[in-house]
């Protein structure tokens, strides 16, 4: 009934509707960076989207917009999304916080979820996954698997969830392969799958033999299977893409979350939070480990993902010192969340600079 | 750093790869618009051919015949803006933007069943390159010679320079142009299969990521001469891939300045060219962009 009375009232306010609009089925839209096709991170959103259509049939209506840019434009469409009478709307990139904030001061009847951000209102959430679990687990991975001791890493945004996710891999690397080096590149950009692919050619050019990515296409995968080298997913399972490259996985489950979500918006009880859930619940899973890799190694990463999921093991254990050589976590000390959260620096033994 | 790891032979080869997408676009573009036609269609007739050909090299497992399958969707897309803007007289800029936002769509739609497959490889290659890499720079050659030197190039430049004078000396304006937007279709449709054929080996939807548009300044950036729309296509795709390599060599140079790099160079390009104002002007197809109609 409350959201029955809120949502007349927003309809009535924007003169848009009359109350007939309550009895209308909940409204859920999305806004996507890439195209929902290019079966990574934009991929796995839709999937989280089909999902609560699945749970809740005709009790909701889902809709999306794909390939937004980051900028003035995602503020364009999620004006236009929450106008046109949307109850929740899930923003699946950095890069719109600052539109979805702005958006979301103009329709408070509204509830925004944005991903990966940390800007909060009391309708607006933020989620993400603790991708830094599953790159802990490749980065064991890799550190076995090279052979040249180069691990090439193809990186989007300097924002804190990839720099977490290079100190995490180069950390459990170096673990267990001291001559480890990455090369890092920056390509800013999301999704470009030419400039994904000139990366990877870059890279392996230069001696990598291990390929991991934080953009969301599959053309590096592509890359690494032509030129017959190993890589991972990202964000899903790039299997079909690098049948004999990929070696794994980090997948990223939404549809639980967005399920659970949605109901709080039914049910009247959502409220603003944020939620940051790793391999524990399944929002962070790992592709079947191919056999490519030595059973041994193999157990030991299942391991790892094990202990991590059951609390034993932090990816961030003590001690660890910055780049720079000074102290950040003592013997057994863990990372907080909140330098997690923040985190802007790399860890001791990463070469190169993080851009600004 | 360790620029040792950077070899020249192979990064000069990477970059000609980069840059045979933009630079085959930009040509066929550059003949539109020397017949005084302006076609903003080039990313949406780019992905159209990069989803055309990749889906008949699958089917037929030969990528010579995905390259023409590329070649053909691009020309049968352009003949939409075609038959929109010279016969039914249509705004050019508008039917140009609409025909991206159409390619677009349509490659996606076609694409639904070929996401996730692999092309088959096209195995020939000549000095480590690829025989697309030496027909982009033949065409090059090619389109220089015609436009300079032959009496079809002076037709094609007379329509552009002077529709109406071209028209009163008998030449079917409307018939040469059109043969001349489904040449640049076609061979925008070579650069998009050249993306999902060789540079990236696969389909994903908007995967040319704003090419066209760049094939579109390099033709302003040339001012609209062949030889300088292979120098800005080098220029373009390989400062991108200097930057990559650089970068993954550990060079201690910030990313920003790296990235920012290609748009200094333009900035600069653009000044040069620009010294002589006459001489810029003088290049730019007098009647680009304009309608023409029989009866006027």
């Amino acid at each position: 009934m409350k959201i029955k009375t809120m949502l007349t009232t927003a309809a009535a306010a924007l003169g848009l509707a009359t109350a007939a609009m309550a009895e209308d089925p909940t409204k859920v839209g999305f806004i996507y960076v890439g195209p929902v096709g290019d079966y990574g991170w934009s991929y796995e959103h839709n999937e989280g989207r089909l999902a609560i259509e699945e749970e809740f049939g005709d009790a909701v209506e889902t809709t999306f917009v794909e390939s937004v840019p980051e900028g003035a434009d995602a503020e364009r469409v999620l004006t236009q999304m929450a106008l046109s009478g949307h109850d929740l709307i899930f923003t699946t990139s950095f890069g719109f916080m600052d539109a979805t904030m702005n958006v979301a001061s103009k329709f408070p009847n509204v509830r925004f979820e944005h991903a990966t951000g940390y800007k909060r209102a009391d309708n607006v959430s933020t989620y993400s996954a603790r991708f830094y679990e599953g790159r802990a687990v490749i980065g064991h991975i890799a550190g076995h698997m090279t052979e040249t001791n180069k691990v090439g890493y193809i990186a989007s945004y300097p924002i804190p969830e990839v720099i977490r996710g290079i100190n995490a891999a180069y950390l459990h690397a170096k673990k267990v392969n001291p001559d480890v080096e990455f090369n890092v590149v920056w390509v800013y950009t999301w999704f470009d799958p030419a400039k994904e692919a000139d990366a990877a050619t870059a890279l392996i050019e230069q001696g990598a033999d291990v390929i991991m990515q934080h953009t969301d296409s599959t053309a590096p995968m592509t890359i690494a299977e032509e030129k017959g080298i190993v890589a991972f997913g990202q964000a899903s399972d790039m299997g079909n893409f690098g049948p004999n490259a990929q070696l794994t996985a980090i997948i990223d489950n939404w549809a639980p979350y967005y399920i659970d979500r949605v109901r709080a918006v039914k049910d009247g009880t959502w409220e603003s939070a944020d939620t940051w859930d790793g391999i524990a619940p399944g929002m962070v899973e790992l592709a079947p480990i191919s056999d490519r890799v030595p059973a041994d190694v193999k157990a030991e990463a299942e391991a790892m993902a094990a202990a991590i999921a059951a609390g034993e093991y932090h990816p961030f254990t003590g001690p660890i010192n910055r780049q720079d050589g000074t102290p950040w976590l003592a013997e057994g000390e863990v990372a907080d969340d909140g330098t997690l959260a923040g985190m802007d620096f790399y860890i001791e033994g990463l070469t190169g600079e993080i851009p600004n | 750093m360790d620029l040792s790891a950077i070899n020249p032979i192979v990064l000069f080869a990477s970059l000609m790869v980069a840059s045979t997408p933009i630079l085959l676009a930009a040509l066929g573009e550059l003949v539109v618009e020397k017949t005084g036609v302006l076609n903003l269609g080039v990313e949406g007739m780019m992905i159209t051919g990069a989803i055309c050909g990749f889906a008949v090299a699958i089917e037929t497992g030969s990528p010579a015949l995905g390259f023409l399958g590329g070649a053909l969707g691009g020309a049968v897309l352009s003949l939409i803006f075609a038959f929109l803007t010279q016969v039914l007289l249509s705004n050019q800029v508008a039917t140009g933007l609409a025909l991206t936002l159409f390619g677009l769509g349509l490659s996606a739609l076609i694409g639904q069943g070929y996401i996730g497959q692999r092309p088959p490889s096209s195995g020939d290659l000549v000095l480590g390159l690829d025989l697309m890499v030496f027909l982009g720079i033949g065409l090059v050659a090619l389109i220089w010679w015609a436009l300079r030197a032959t009496r079809l190039g002076l037709i094609l430049r007379a329509v552009g320079e002077n529709h109406d004078a071209a028209h009163a000396l008998g030449y079917k304006v409307v018939r040469i142009r059109i043969a001349a937007i489904a040449f640049g279709g076609a061979c925008a449709g070579l650069g998009g299969a050249y993306l999902s054929l060789i540079r990236v080996p696969q389909w994903t939807e908007g995967m040319t990521a704003g090419a066209g548009w760049i094939a579109l300044a390099l033709v302003v950036f040339a001012s609209w001469k062949p030889w300088r729309v292979l120098l800005g296509a080098y220029l373009f795709g390989g400062i991108t891939v200097l930057q990559l390599n650089l970068q993954a060599a550990g060079v201690k140079i910030p990313v920003e300045y790296l990235s920012m790099s290609r748009y200094l160079i333009t900035i600069l390009v653009l000044v040069l060219i620009s010294v002589d104002r006459t001489r810029a002007t003088l290049n730019a197809p007098a009647m680009l962009g304009r309608k023409f109609h029989a009866s006027s």
